[in-house]
């Protein structure tokens, strides 16, 4: 095939653009690789640089300004196979900034070119990331105040493996595409060319200038053998080939009896590290194991091992409705911070309601009967204290068995952790 | 046999799993977290995609670019990255691209309180795009609305070509919760229909009675077309007012016409009620027990629990409130689904019972306003 060019929608390039000529060297190129049409897919940016996917019979994507890379990536992620090309302007560089470092860091086999020329040139010419700051745009004093990006310095720092610079003029871009589109990762390629439109109106910029400003521009040293690596993709499937299904939920067989019926609301108070959220879950695993519907809310701050850590725990023989506490049966209270969470509930607490405490926490008046247990002369360590007040709990048979706790034990833990548990549970002969 | 301990968050992926999903793209943000983690374990072994995209922006991009290279997508947020999406949920819906966004609310405004729930981008959803064409909306109430409605939202976005949105919430998404696997109802999967690749194709194609297009994959053997601008059916951009305009009305029609195919729900009546509560979500489980509370008294109300939000079940919601006098709408907001039902029943009292200070609304609040309005 001579042209990919789709004949039937000639480029409407303003006269003398470089887009134009950058379209016939990239179509050359596709040809030149003996690429089909199918096998190809241009990804376009917004802006002029966005009219490229139009005037080519390819797969075409034309999308949001800046995301064109975004789309690239989702469709060579589905589609390895496919030539995926994205032809974006230095505006969609620019807002797109982020997505071209991520792109980078990747290492994603698509082609990224850059058709730079300076200015926004469908919004009247203002200055863009890569605008020079002695350039007259169209926004004003605004671009003396920002340096231009050398995004091909940037993109070799964020380590992409493959970054060239070209000159729309220069003979040798038709070769330099190919070698670009033919390379196994993210390859980019910086195309500076000139904007009649609006860029050269005011500024002076020839074929002539550009090479002689691109030649002054620092080399990008031994960024490829710094960044060598394996293609996004490649890796990704050698990586996800290793991993091991992940088995199906598991199925908890009624194999207990509950000590009572109807709703019971369970709160339990502590502090980070106290494994609290893990007495919830064994609570819901209890109440499961003897057919119980359970449901488990949890509050904690952002820090890990420090600060308050709360278990709600709804268990009901019929379906739960309401989530939220209303009239707790059990409190465990195990640290201050959790206590402080909940001053006005545990001023609240029925004469029914029953009170696991840490000896030393003070809480606030209520008529609820209170177990207290002193842990610390028990020397039980602090993570361990929520487990032990289950099996407290469980002695009272309240809310939960004895059984029913270790069933729970049994579907929490592996064998060795299973193990320590029980022989805690059952061993520990707590004061209360 | 027998229950399973699941977060709704967990649920919506494996609902996700079972609706054939095989590409994840997110954002790490809580309360929305955790369906990310499901993802990642889940999808790479079975040799699906799950990506972490460098924003939220970028996220929702993979997705767009893979659905419309034929996979089933999925992509999970919060408010904040909602609002991110925004511009991209506007091309989904304009440029037709199937895909399911999860949007786990958390109170805001804006990053607000990344650990409550509420129900305040109810009215976002829909309206947050540009052009203003409707969406689908789906609520979850509890663990399993989370699987079984996420297969739906699946199948919706297959079989209509557009962005449905799961709208959780953090008290349904973060709650731990007993599920019978089992014992669910799941739907039959869907699959988007796909054009003859032997005829000339059209990307946005439809026959005059045809109101979702029939697709073909980027990368067959059909060169296919996808364009975020103003486009005629062959995928070019078109100026031509008359099939602007048709397409336009094809988008809006599209889901508008088709509601009546996707109305989900539940319904709790009560004899002798004068009163119905309408609620959705989290807060609907509050209004459950409410409603059973007062069965027997002197003030009954009955219930009906939407879980197809958008676009509003306009004709069922007017002949599920008919035998009704009176509406107390219940919701996590300061009231905007509630504006939806006062356009309806323009000739009912309705009452409202919202708040947003991150707790539920109890069961007892709904009762004090069926009972004093």
């Amino acid at each position: 095939m001579d042209s990919l060019l789709n004949s039937s929608r000639p480029s409407v390039f303003c006269p003398g653009c470089s887009h134009e000529q950058v379209l016939h060297a990239l179509d050359q190129a596709l040809t030149g690789m003996g690429l089909s049409g199918e096998e190809v897919v241009i990804v376009s940016d917004i802006g002029c640089s966005g009219l490229f996917d139009t005037f080519f019979n390819t797969h075409a994507f034309h999308g949001l300004h800046g995301r064109a890379l975004t789309y690239a990536t989702g469709i060579k992620m589905a589609r390895p196979d496919l030539k995926v090309i994205v032809t974006m302007g230095d505006g969609g560089l620019g807002i797109g900034g982020a997505h071209v470092l991520s792109t980078c860091r990747r290492n994603i086999d698509l082609t990224l070119l850059v058709l730079n020329n300076f200015n926004y040139g469908m919004t009247g010419g203002q200055c863009s990331s890569t605008t020079p700051q002695d350039a007259l745009v169209g926004s004003g004093f605004l671009n003396k105040l920002e340096k231009p990006l050398d995004i091909c310095q940037v993109a070799a720092a964020a380590g992409a493996c493959y970054v060239s610079r070209a000159s729309t003029y220069d003979k040798g871009l038709v070769e330099g595409l190919k070698k670009a589109i033919a390379f196994d990762g993210f390859s980019l390629v910086d195309i500076w060319g000139i904007c009649p439109g609006r860029y050269t109106r005011r500024n002076k910029l020839t074929p002539k200038s550009i090479e002689a400003d691109m030649a002054k521009l620092p080399d990008l040293g031994d960024y490829k053998t710094r960044n060598a690596r394996a293609e996004y993709g490649h890796a990704y499937r050698q990586e996800a080939a290793k991993l091991q299904q992940a088995a199906e939920p598991v199925r908890i067989e009624a194999t207990c009896t509950s000590p009572e019926q109807g709703r019971r609301e369970v709160v339990v108070l502590g502090s980070a590290g106290q494994r609290i959220i893990t007495a919830g879950e064994l609570l819901c695993l209890a109440g499961a194991s003897a057919g119980c519907h359970a449901a488990q809310k949890s509050d904690y701050p952002i820090t890990v091992m420090r600060g308050h850590s709360v278990s709600e725990i709804i268990l009901s023989d019929i379906e739960i409705e309401y989530t939220g506490i209303e009239n707790p049966s059990v409190v465990i209270a195990l640290a201050p911070e959790g206590v402080s969470r909940r001053k006005k509930m545990l001023t609240d607490l029925s004469p029914e309601a029953l009170v696991i405490k840490a000896s030393g926490i003070e809480l606030p008046i209520s008529p609820a009967s209170v177990i207290e247990i002193d842990f610390k002369a028990e020397k039980i360590k602090p993570q361990d204290w929520a487990l032990v007040a289950l099996a407290v709990l469980a002695d009272q048979n309240k809310v939960l068995t004895m059984d029913m706790l270790k069933a729970a034990l049994k579907l929490r833990f592996r064998k060795a952790e299973y193990e320590t548990a029980i022989s805690m549970i059952e061993n520990t002969k707590v004061r209360t | 046999m027998g229950l399973t301990l699941m977060e709704g968050n967990e649920a919506i992926g494996w609902g996700a799993m079972a609706a054939g999903c095989n590409f994840f793209a997110g954002y790490p943000i809580t309360p929305a977290t955790t369906i990310y983690n499901t993802m990642l374990r889940l999808l790479p072994p079975k040799g699906g995609v799950c990506l972490q995209g460098e924003d939220e922006i970028a996220s929702i991009g993979f997705c767009l670019g893979a659905a419309m290279s034929g996979m089933k997508t999925m992509t999970a947020t919060s408010g904040p990255g909602i609002s991110l999406y925004s511009e991209q949920i506007s091309f989904a819906i304009g440029s037709e691209i199937p895909i399911v966004i999860v949007d786990v609310q958390r109170l805001g405004p804006s990053t607000g309180s990344a650990t409550k729930g509420a129900d305040g981008d109810i009215q976002f959803l829909q309206w947050g795009n540009s052009g203003g064409l409707p969406v689908i909306v789906l609520a979850p109430v509890d663990v399993k609305d989370c699987y079984v409605l996420t297969m739906q939202a699946f199948n919706l976005a297959e079989r209509y070509r557009c962005p449905v949105f799961l709208a959780s919430n953090k008290e349904v998404s973060m709650t731990h919760e007993t599920i019978d696997l089992d014992r669910l109802d799941p739907p039959q999967i869907e699959e988007r229909r796909a054009a003859d690749a032997n005829h000339p194709f059209m990307p946005f194609g439809v026959n005059e009675e045809q109101l979702t297009p029939d697709f073909l994959a980027i990368g067959g053997r059909c060169l296919v077309r996808q364009t975020s601008s103003t486009h005629g059916m062959d995928g070019y951009i078109t100026t031509d007012p008359e099939q602007i305009a048709r397409m336009q009305e094809r988008l809006d029609a599209k889901l508008k016409k088709s509601v009546s195919a996707f109305i989900y729900y539940d319904e709790y009546r009560v004899t002798g009620a004068d009163t119905l509560v309408i609620a959705y979500g989290v807060t609907a489980r509050a209004a459950m027990t409410a409603v059973k509370k007062m069965q027997h008294g002197n003030a009954k109300a009955s219930l009906l629990i939407l879980k197809t939000l958008w676009p509003v079940p306009e004709e069922f919601i007017r002949e599920k409130a008919a035998p009704y006098k009176r509406v107390v709408m219940a919701e996590m907001n300061l009231g905007q689904y509630v504006r939806e039902i006062q356009r309806l029943l323009t000739g009912k009292k309705i009452d409202f019972i919202g708040q947003m200070n991150g707790e539920l609304i109890k069961p007892g609040q709904i009762q004090e306003v069926i009972q004093n309005g």
